[in-house]
């Protein structure tokens, strides 16, 4: 146990050792968005592996839950007169909510149908944000109002940097800790077998809808993150496509590996920019590299390189 | 009563194409237990290589035909070197897979055509025939009719050949399969080789009506799988259904409904669907051993 605690420790001072550092190499202020989208994309990955990795529910709509918490903050204050901050704390509510309602119905469905069911929530919702032009500005997006807390006003890509990274961190912090609880056992257990889970006691019913929330609450305060830091805000962002590359993240960085999810995050957010310099092939590199590492590091990038790691090191 | 039968019409259109793409996934999964995402680059493929090869002076049949074999090779290399290489990964492993072939297949098409919208024309003119009041493109009945040549194929296939045979065996338990000694690894590759094909023939059939573009693929693999999941997943005569309840639910819904939510109205129906029947109308009870 005592190991383990170290482990933990370990792995979040070299993530804030990360984050500290990166700026020192930055040459612009590109690379400090560019970092900020990866933080942001990592939290709701981390959110989404907590339901995916540990307790082995698939979702397909995710970014549903990334879309409402983006909206919230831009609907809030602009419609409703709510301030920002109450805004995001009321988008993460309501994604809580929507989560533990549809939830009950959906997470009895197993492997394929509970993929569609989420599927269609995520296209639902994603629809509705399209359609409610008067509310959300339709397809074409919504400005969002500027991040003002106690007379602060949040803004600028290098003060985005560091908000966002040290969200992750507190994300990060609990999907770790939440691994050692008796919680996080039920979700492991439940994933390995929801029969034997039961027959030891295991309400899997409970425990599967308390994996949704939590990680409909993490994919929320993401959108929110993501939605203050652009200032602008598109219904893309709770579009099927979306939910795909969350779930692409996930698995690639390695399911049920926290780390596995910000490192997908960073693949896969600085891969296409990376890529942009090939202009047209920039979609068929990326592709082809999902492809290729997926068939070479089929368990994700974080458990296959240190599986390989350890292995080399114990011969 | 016209305007029912409009919709009827249109309905059973849409959904003979949802049918195709649903038929595609189930081929696909039974015979190899992978959920090719990549389905709906079929649909593109045949539809895009069609037209520009109709452009280029090619008759109509044989750019089709040219068609049908370009996607076939597709999903055999698809198979080959995707799927192939990673056997014995996890479901979701293979999902991602299929995805970034779908990704990379619209990168390729982006290149080799490009991002615009094209049509083919209508197979045999454009001048709307009226059925008892419902005005209906010819092109309609190609579709339909097409879709049941394909459905009546592969039943024939599947139920009086013993390649046929081997695929349903293949499906039922990959492992007794390869003790009576089939060769299951050809049997995948047959099940993508068809199900591109199949893919191929929606996406040529449909184009005078719908356009096509590089980038249809994502929401047509979605709707097939939709439509496989309504219908319960592996079953082709549920795939079929499924894909047709879909089109008609969509049509109905906007007509009658709301034109801007059909789609929600067509997922919002999957989700009822599923809530009271969790393997799909068709599906059977998957009983888990322990």
């Amino acid at each position: 146990m005592r190991a383990f605690a170290n482990h933990r420790f370990l792995t979040l001072a070299i993530l804030a050792a990360v984050i500290a550092v990166l700026p020192l190499v930055f040459p612009s202020s590109y690379y400090f968005r560019v970092a900020s989208l990866v933080w942001v994309s990592a939290l709701a990955a981390i959110g989404l592996n907590i339901l995916m990795g540990q307790a082995g529910q698939v979702s397909l709509g995710h970014a549903a839950f990334f879309g409402i918490g983006a909206y919230a903050v831009g609907i809030g204050p602009a419609h409703l007169g709510i301030p920002s901050w109450a805004a995001l704390l009321l988008g993460a509510a309501l994604s809580a909510v929507l989560a533990y309602l549809v939830g009950r119905p959906i997470l009895r469905l197993k492997g394929h149908y509970l993929a569609i069911a989420t599927l269609g929530l995520g296209v639902l919702v994603a629809l509705v944000i399209s359609t409610e032009s008067g509310w959300t500005g339709g397809p074409d997006g919504m400005p969002v109002a500027r991040l003002t807390l106690f007379g602060w006003r949040v803004s600028g890509s290098d003060t985005w940097y560091w908000v966002t990274g040290g969200l992750l961190l507190v994300g990060t912090w609990i999907a770790l800790n939440l691994d050692e609880t008796p919680t996080g056992r039920a979700f492991r257990a439940l994933h390995d077998s929801e029969v034997a889970a039961q027959v030891v006691g295991v309400d899997i019913a409970r425990f599967k809808l308390q994996a949704f929330v939590i990680a409909a609450v993490y994919a929320s305060l993401a959108g929110s993150a993501l939605a203050f830091m652009n200032g602008f805000i598109t219904p893309d962002q709770a579009g099927f496509l979306h939910s795909v590359e969350l779930v692409t993240i996930v698995v690639l960085g390695g399911l049920g590996s926290v780390v596995g999810s910000i490192v997908g995050a960073a693949v896969l957010v600085t891969l296409p920019q990376a890529l942009t310099v090939f202009h047209e092939y920039e979609h068929l590199l990326l592709g082809l590299i999902i492809i290729v590492s997926m068939i070479f590091m089929r368990n994700g990038i974080v458990p296959s390189l240190s599986a390989l790691f350890f292995q080399r090191a114990r011969s | 009563m016209a305007e029912f039968l409009q919709f009827l019409i249109s309905g059973l259109t849409v959904g003979a194409v949802y049918a195709l793409v649903a038929l595609g996934f189930t081929l696909i999964y039974n015979a190899s237990g992978v959920v090719n995402f990549a389905q709906g680059e079929f649909v593109m493929l045949g539809g895009m290589v069609t037209v520009f090869t109709f452009a280029a002076g090619v008759p109509l049949p044989l750019a089709a035909l040219f068609a049908i074999v370009v996607s076939i090779v597709v999903g055999l290399l698809l198979h080959r070197l995707a799927i192939e290489p990673a056997r014995g990964a996890s479901a979701v492993t293979l999902i991602i897979i299929t995805i970034g072939a779908s990704i990379l297949l619209r990168g390729v098409a982006q290149i080799v055509f490009d991002k615009q919208f094209h049509k083919l024309p209508a197979f045999t003119g454009d001048a709307p025939v009226d059925i008892m009041g419902a005005a209906v493109q010819p092109q309609s009945f190609w579709v339909l009719g097409g879709a049941g040549v394909v459905v009546l194929g592969l039943y024939v296939f599947l139920e009086h050949t013993v390649l046929g045979k081997a695929v349903l065996a293949t499906a039922a338990n990959r492992l007794a399969a390869r003790l009576v000694g089939i060769n299951t690894t050809t049997i995948m590759a047959l099940a993508f080789g068809g199900s591109a094909a199949i893919g191929a023939v929606a996406g040529i059939l449909v184009t005078p009506i719908t356009l096509t573009s590089y980038d249809v693929g994502t929401l047509l693999a979605l709707k097939g799988f939709a439509a496989a999941m309504l219908g319960g997943m592996g079953n082709p005569l549920g795939a079929v259904v499924g894909g047709l309840l879909l089109g008609l639910l969509e049509a109905f819904g906007a007509g009658y409904l709301s034109s801007t939510y059909k789609d929600a109205f067509a997922f919002l129906v999957i989700l009822i669907v599923l809530f009271a029947a969790p393997q799909g109308l068709f599906g059977r009870r998957v009983v888990e051993r322990v």
